[in-house]
């Protein structure tokens, strides 16, 4: 029963999106209004029957209903209750399903909240929104059917991809998807301004906070896809500049662009074009990171390769893209700046410059990433590039980055004076020098780390300058410190959040340099009762193999190594890393386990062990600020959250 | 730019980027290269599910078509194995041999494997998974094809396809032998 009610509301689902996107246009056009009511309804209906697409995967997930195909190639009659819900979003076509709900969800709030106040743009964001919502369940009818009927009905399924058995997995995916769709929003605006000939600041000031929205969930994902690598994985790292990763990264990067470059067109009325580009890259890209890793037209780790959905995803693409910037072409002439860039030293031109580094960046990892392809193409050899290389290229330029993070927001807008640079940046700069001169004396040597840390501690600097002058300004209208600080966060929320934000992405910048520069790593076989020690930065560890069990759960066989780690203030703390056996796995799966530690984390995986329990080798490492990524991410969600506050500040 | 055509420079510069990607559905990823390809194929005995012995020395002069398959392998086993019997039932008398290697896997669900798919062609376990470690198997479904001479000719990755097969198995019984 289930695959066909699925298959119907799919299909059904489909058919409506596409008629309230031809609706919504046909009643612009002719200018009645009941066209763009059944619009509505059409995405009312779209929003219904893929809710009830996942109530019924989940019911078939819950209930052991191994005639769909998918229930059974991701659970078996051991997996526990909790991961048979996220299994949900395990493989591909389950994950399609979560996208396109996301998608229904926003398309919803779309009409409630903009129906009446923007009468005029809503009618082309409705059709866009619906145009790709139903490419989507075009998707989930032809190539990726999620409720594809399995016959003859196995007795069990085969299960979840082991890996996936984890909390991060809960998050990753969700925060992530709600991240890619959130571009949709923009994008159909821009495109609703494009059609409707308003290119001006309006579709900017309505999506400004989704865009904001967006860009939070995106990072979310990312640093929780890390966390996820970090602890299941390991290998005792959290980016490896997979494509997959690469896939999710890159809009990350165009979305960043976007985020800043729109305020100069707020400003100063500039960069008209540039802003529709990258709204249109960051939604293509979104697209790409899925036809990438669906296609199988690049190996990857986390891959499979899935029939015909990668034409599906490719026509898209092409269709949205060519689409979207012969638009763009064909509006260029409203599109002239009304503002001039005034001097090279001015913020305009930092945000310019910070800009063109984003787009060096994407441009490099999409190179990179795509370098198989090209290779296999041009010079019929199969060539992949991997760490050394995004390594190598995106170190400077994230570097620089950091630099205009702390220039940006405190320079004069038009042309700063030597006096406004002197004020504002002397004491961050002389910070930046002596923290690096410091560091330097306690014997870091690496000069990428010592550049990292004194430009880190120049962008605190300047946004510490920044909150000193404004509380100060504030305290001499009578406020005490906090209510000073509160009344500064509440009124200009966006500033104050953005340099949250800022301070949120120092921390993790913090955590990637002081990892990638610091990692003791050290594999040894012990006998039962024999130690290892190994020198931290800050202590001496040591390690005692205490034995070993095998249990059983409820789907797989564990065994459990246990160890007493011992630091060098005599604390004990016993870590059990294991191995997991699950039937459907050739190889086990490693249990990791860790000490987190501000400045340092233990990290310890069971490798080979002799049966009887007598023996075992261990990969034992000591990461060093690892746990700054993900206090970075929790400041990020504070910035983040303050900035989407609505606006409190009359227009300018 | 007013009026000129250099705007269209924009949605222009999409159009080799999509056709590099759409290149890629002409490339193959499963195509991983084997180092055992052109290689002689590495000598096995093994007891069939039947309980005959299955020697490879003894296929020389055939075509051999290797199948590794296990019966949790759901959904690519479950989706190849009735192409693999009809593959075997169309060349069992042009001088082909498909037989089917069951790796990682228990007795009980392996039988109700060949029984749901009513294989006739050879079907032996690999309990130890000596001659996967042989051939180099990865994950299954693997499928490895050897001339007519013992040398592994094809490596194909996921489930098989009668295409795929019928056109492997043409071109080394074109070979002379």
């Amino acid at each position: 029963m289930i695959p066909e009610l699925g298959y119907a509301a799919t299909v059904v689902g489909f058919v409506l999106a596409l008629y309230g996107a031809i609706a919504a246009v046909i009643g612009v056009r002719t200018g009645q209004a009941n066209w763009l009511r059944t619009g509505e309804r059409a995405a009312i209906g779209v929003w219904l029957l893929i809710t009830a697409c996942i109530a019924l995967m989940l019911y078939a997930f819950l209930t052991f209903d191994f005639s769909v195909r998918y229930v059974a190639v991701n659970t078996n009659r051991g997996t526990p209750f909790y991961y048979r819900i996220t299994a949900l979003w395990g493989a591909l076509e389950g994950s399609i399903v979560l996208w396109a709900w996301m998608l229904s969800v926003y398309t919803l709030i779309v009409v409630v909240r903009y129906r009446r106040r923007q009468p005029e743009l809503y009618p082309w964001v409705l059709s866009v929104m619906l145009g790709i919502l139903a490419f989507f369940l075009l998707v989930m009818s032809i190539p990726a059917p999620p409720f594809e009927r399995l016959s003859p009905i196995p007795p069990d399924g085969r299960g979840l991809n082991p890996l996936l058995e984890d909390s991060g997995m809960i998050t990753h995916p969700v925060a992530l998807y709600l991240g890619f769709t959130g571009f949709s929003v923009p994008f159909a605006f821009a495109m609703a301004a494009l059609l409707v000939g308003r290119t001006g600041d309006e579709w900017i000031t309505i999506t400004r906070r989704w865009t904001i929205v967006a860009w939070y969930f995106l990072s979310l994902g990312l640093l929780i896809g890390g966390w996820w690598s970090y602890h299941v994985l390991g290998w005792g790292g959290y980016w490896a500049w997979d494509p997959v990763e690469n896939a999710a990264f890159m809009p990350w990067l165009t979305g960043t662009a976007f985020l800043h470059s729109v305020m100069i067109q707020e400003r100063r009325r500039m960069l008209k074009l540039w802003n529709l580009t990258l709204i249109i890259l960051t939604f293509g890209l979104t697209l790409f990171g899925t036809f990438l890793t669906r296609s199988g037209i690049i190996g990857s780790v986390h891959s499979f390769t899935q029939g015909s959905i990668g034409v599906f995803f490719l026509a898209f693409l092409a269709l949205a893209l060519l689409g979207a910037f012969s638009l763009l072409a064909w509006r260029t002439d409203g599109l002239r700046a009304q503002g001039e860039l005034d001097s090279a030293v001015s913020r305009e031109s930092v945000f310019l410059l910070n800009n063109l580094f984003l787009i060096a960046a994407t441009f490099t990892v999409f190179f990179g990433t795509v370098f198989p392809l090209l290779s296999e193409a041009v010079r019929g050899v199969k060539v992949s590039v991997g760490a050394p290389f995004f390594n190598l290229v995106n170190i400077p330029i994230f570097l620089a980055l950091l630099f205009l993070m702390g220039v940006g927001p405190l320079i004069a807008w038009r042309r700063a004076s030597a006096e406004n640079l002197k004020r504002n940046f002397l004491k961050p700069v002389l910070a930046g020098i002596v923290a690096a001169a410091v560091l330097r004396l306690f014997g870091v040597g690496n000069v990428l780390v010592l550049t990292a840390m004194a430009l880190v501690v120049f962008v605190a600097g300047t946004i510490a300058l920044d909150y000193g002058r404004a509380v100060r300004a504030r305290r001499r209208s009578g406020d005490g410190w906090g209510a000073a600080t509160w009344g500064l966060l509440l009124r200009q929320n966006r500033r104050y959040g953005g340099f949250i934000v800022h301070l949120g992405i120092l921390v993790v910048a913090l955590g990637v340099a002081g990892s990638q520069a610091w990692q003791i790593q050290t594999e040894v076989t012990l006998d039962k009762g024999q130690s290892v020690e190994v020198d931290g930065y800050r202590t001496r560890y040591r390690v005692r193999f205490d034995g070993l069990s095998a249990s059983e759960e409820s789907n797989h066989g564990k065994v459990t190594g246990t160890f007493t780690l011992t630091d060098g203030r005599g604390k004990e703390e016993v870590l059990s890393p294991g191995r997991k056996f699950y039937p459907q796995e050739q190889t086990p799966i490693a249990a990791v386990d860790y000490r987190l530690g501000i400045f340092e984390d233990v990290y310890l995986v069971l490798g080979d062990f002799a049966r009887d329990g007598s023996q075992a080798t261990i990969k034992l490492q000591v990461n060093r600020m690892v746990s700054w990524l993900w206090i970075g991410g929790l400041v990020l969600t504070l910035g983040a959250a303050l900035a989407i506050l609505p606006d409190h500040r009359k227009p300018a | 730019m007013k009026g000129g055509w250099l705007r269209w420079i924009i949605p222009a510069a999409v159009v080799p980027v999509l056709v590099l990607l759409a290149y890629g559905f002409w490339t193959n990823p499963r195509e991983i290269p084997s180092p055992l390809l052109g290689r002689p194929a590495a000598p096995f005995v093994l007891t069939t599910f039947d309980k005959a012995p299955l020697t490879l020395q003894d296929l020389r002069g055939k075509v051999v078509l290797i199948n590794f398959w296990a019966s949790w392998c759901i959904p690519a086993c479950y989706d190849e194995a009735p192409a693999l019997e009809r593959t075997w039932l169309a060349y069992k008398d042009k001088g082909v041999m498909v037989i089917g290697v069951n790796v990682q896997d228990t007795e009980e669900p392996a039988r109700k494997f060949l029984a749901r798919f009513q294989h006739s062609f050879p079907n032996a376990p690999d309990p130890r998974g000596y001659v996967a470690v042989e051939y180099g198997v990865y994950g299954v479904p693997e499928t490895f094809f050897i001339d007519r001479r013992g040398r592994v000719r094809f490596k194909h990755v996921g489930a098989l396809t009668d295409e795929t097969a019928r056109k492997r198995l043409d071109s080394l019984l074109e070979e002379p032998s």
